[in-house]
């Protein structure tokens, strides 16, 4: 499944990562190269075999569905590129 | 006095209870040498005023007889941990001025054994590399060089800092942190003791996430009891990890200088391919006399999908990274570059903010978990993850344990062409580490001995689920009889 110039762009936009045009060649030609290694694993055959999710046996635990902090705007703004009246700002959005 | 940047975490312990030196002399004689090794690079930024508070705190304690399990050991922490007050970058450009207003779990269980911090401690960008030199703030330097070159040569990676700064005598022990190899690997570049536990056993709480199902924080030290001293204290369930295991947590040092007669130590025959490194192959054959000699027996086993762990990785962690790292966005925290309207300023931050590895992991993740491949390659590779973790199942029901190398290769100059030019060639050197963090299980690495050009070797014990008490009981042994030196 190699990928094209296209995949690249749309995959940089997905990643919102920009790939200069000049760059966009070399991109594709290493991902298809890291993507062509990844596919020695089509030679195993993992028909009825369960994707393992986690390597947790039972062991998650849920705990009970209650508050048990809050109150720290102070601190979640504390590191905010620019915040407002407790708020975290963003460009202007106009759909 | 002797240099008491030369003791192990267990003698400066003895010494500090035995009122022989100060916490504040050891902490002293750790920040001049900090200051003395800073060409080695291996701390992104030193807190020696909080060093010496905490110290004096110490100090204090053994005064009067309050003195707690790890009083007065200055340490250097992974800039991957969040630490309350004090810059945590994970070495990247997006988070040059993160404040982190909360400490991590491993951090504050630690810092509540009276450690106190020496600063923070160079890594791969967000943990990602296998030689230290994707950080924003450059590659660190391995104190050791070959005898037949000048040329630096690479710490290991990702936790680079924390396998150097141990080695050259810049803290007494630092934490890491291993995604598929970044405890071990590092560990065994620079001639020092580095455990990945089992997933689980510490919680990730506050460890800036790249993959979840993978990460796994653990220490790096001067020796083997050194690492479960330090594993005793930042071992544990947390509620605020809901895959932090619930399982007790037991001394690990308990079976340390216990008989290993009739354990049964597993060689897996995927882990000599051909063209082994001739000094890796020999070093592994030592230590497998070794363990013989103490009495263990030496079991043939087989991990037959080996060979696949290297890709399902590549596609697991890139996948969870890309996941992980979408949080950076230039809004809530670190970097932010205006643009023409949101998109542009998110795609603006990250492609400033991020490096080239970073961007290409979360590129191949974005890819293998976008719609009409999902199936073909993240599926694909989460039911590899499981024959891996079935090979291990099946192996543990004839041994004990494995021993195998952990790194193909002694440590390796930086800039090196081939591992510059094609990503594959770098990951390659996690090739005996990366099927222990898939199977989740807890790995060691042990100094052996050193090569040719006298550069440090390490051997890697995997253990079982849980089973972290028997690797150190194991590993205790290798030491001693290997009796590595650090220069």
């Amino acid at each position: 499944m190699a990928i094209d110039k296209e995949t690249v762009k749309r995959i940089a936009f997905l990643s919102r990562l920009r790939v200069e045009d000049d760059k966009i060649e070399a991109t594709e030609a290493e991902f298809n190269k890291i993507l062509q290694w990844i596919e020695q694993l089509n030679e195993l055959n993992t028909d009825g075999i369960e994707p393992l999710v986690s390597v947790n046996e039972n062991n998650i635990t849920c705990r009970e569905d209650i508050v048990t902090t809050g109150n720290h705007s102070k601190e979640v703004l504390a590191n905010a590129p620019q915040a407002a009246y407790g708020y975290f700002t963003v460009p202007k959005v106009i759909e | 006095m002797t240099d008491l940047t030369n003791l192990t975490l267990t003698e400066t312990l003895d010494g500090l209870k035995n009122k022989q030196f100060s916490a504040t002399e050891v902490t002293q004689s750790y920040i001049k040498s900090m200051e003395a090794n800073r060409r080695l690079n291996a701390y992104v930024l030193e807190t020696p005023e909080v060093a010496l508070a905490q110290a004096k705190e110490a100090d204090t304690r053994y005064a009067n007889g309050t003195n707690k399990a790890l009083d007065g050991i200055p340490m250097g922490i992974k800039d991957l941990f969040c630490t309350k007050g004090i810059r945590t970058t994970a070495c990247s450009h997006i988070l040059d001025n993160f404040i982190p207003q909360y400490e991590s779990t491993v951090t504050q269980n630690l810092l509540n054994a009276g450690i106190s911090i020496l600063g923070k401690l160079n890594m791969d960008e967000f943990a990602m590399g296998g030689s230290n030199e994707t950080s924003y703030f450059g590659p660190v330097i391995n104190p050791y060089k070959a005898d037949n070159s000048d040329a630096d040569l690479v710490a290991g990676g990702s936790s680079g800092g924390s396998a150097a700064a141990v080695s050259a005598n810049m803290c007494v022990a630092a934490t890491g942190t291993d995604t598929g190899g970044s405890i071990r690997q590092p560990s065994a570049l620079c001639g020092v003791t580095g455990i990945k536990p089992t997933y689980g056993r510490c919680s990730r709480y506050g460890i800036m996430a790249f993959a979840s199902s993978l990460d796994q924080a653990g220490p790096i030290a001067k020796s083997v009891k050194d690492c479960a001293l330090l594993l005793n204290v930042m071992a544990g369930h947390d509620d605020k990890d809901s895959t932090s295991a619930t399982v007790a947590v037991p001394n690990f040092t308990q079976l340390i200088g216990k008989d290993i007669r009739g354990l049964k130590i597993g060689i897996p025959a995927e882990y000599r391919p051909d063209g082994l490194n001739a000094e890796i192959s020999k070093l592994w054959d030592d230590g497998i006399a070794m363990l013989k000699a103490r009495g263990a027996e030496i079991v043939n086993i087989s991990l037959p999908h080996t060979k696949y762990a290297l890709a399902a990785y590549y596609i697991i962690a890139p996948a969870e990274a890309s996941s992980n790292l979408a949080r950076y966005d230039g809004v809530r925290y670190g970097l932010r570059v205006e643009g023409n309207g949101l998109d542009e300023m998110y795609i603006n931050t990250r492609s400033e903010g991020f490096g080239k590895e970073v961007k290409r992991r979360i590129m191949i993740g974005t890819y293998v978990l976008s719609a009409g491949y999902y199936d073909a390659y993240y599926l694909k590779a989460q039911k590899v993850r499981h024959l891996i973790r079935n090979d291990f199942i099946e192996a543990f029901k004839k041994c004990d344990m494995i021993l195998t190398p952990t790194s193909p290769t002694p440590a390796f100059p930086i800039g090196d062409k081939s591992m510059q030019d094609n990503p594959i060639n770098m990951y390659l050197n996690d090739v005996f580490t990366v099927s222990v963090n898939l199977a989740g299980l807890p790995g060691m690495s042990i100094p052996m001995g050193l090569s040719e050009h006298g550069l440090p070797l390490g051997l890697q014990l995997i253990g079982q689920a849980f089973d972290e008490q028997r690797i150190f009981q194991v590993a205790a042994t290798l030491e001693q009889d290997a009796a590595f030196k650090r220069k």
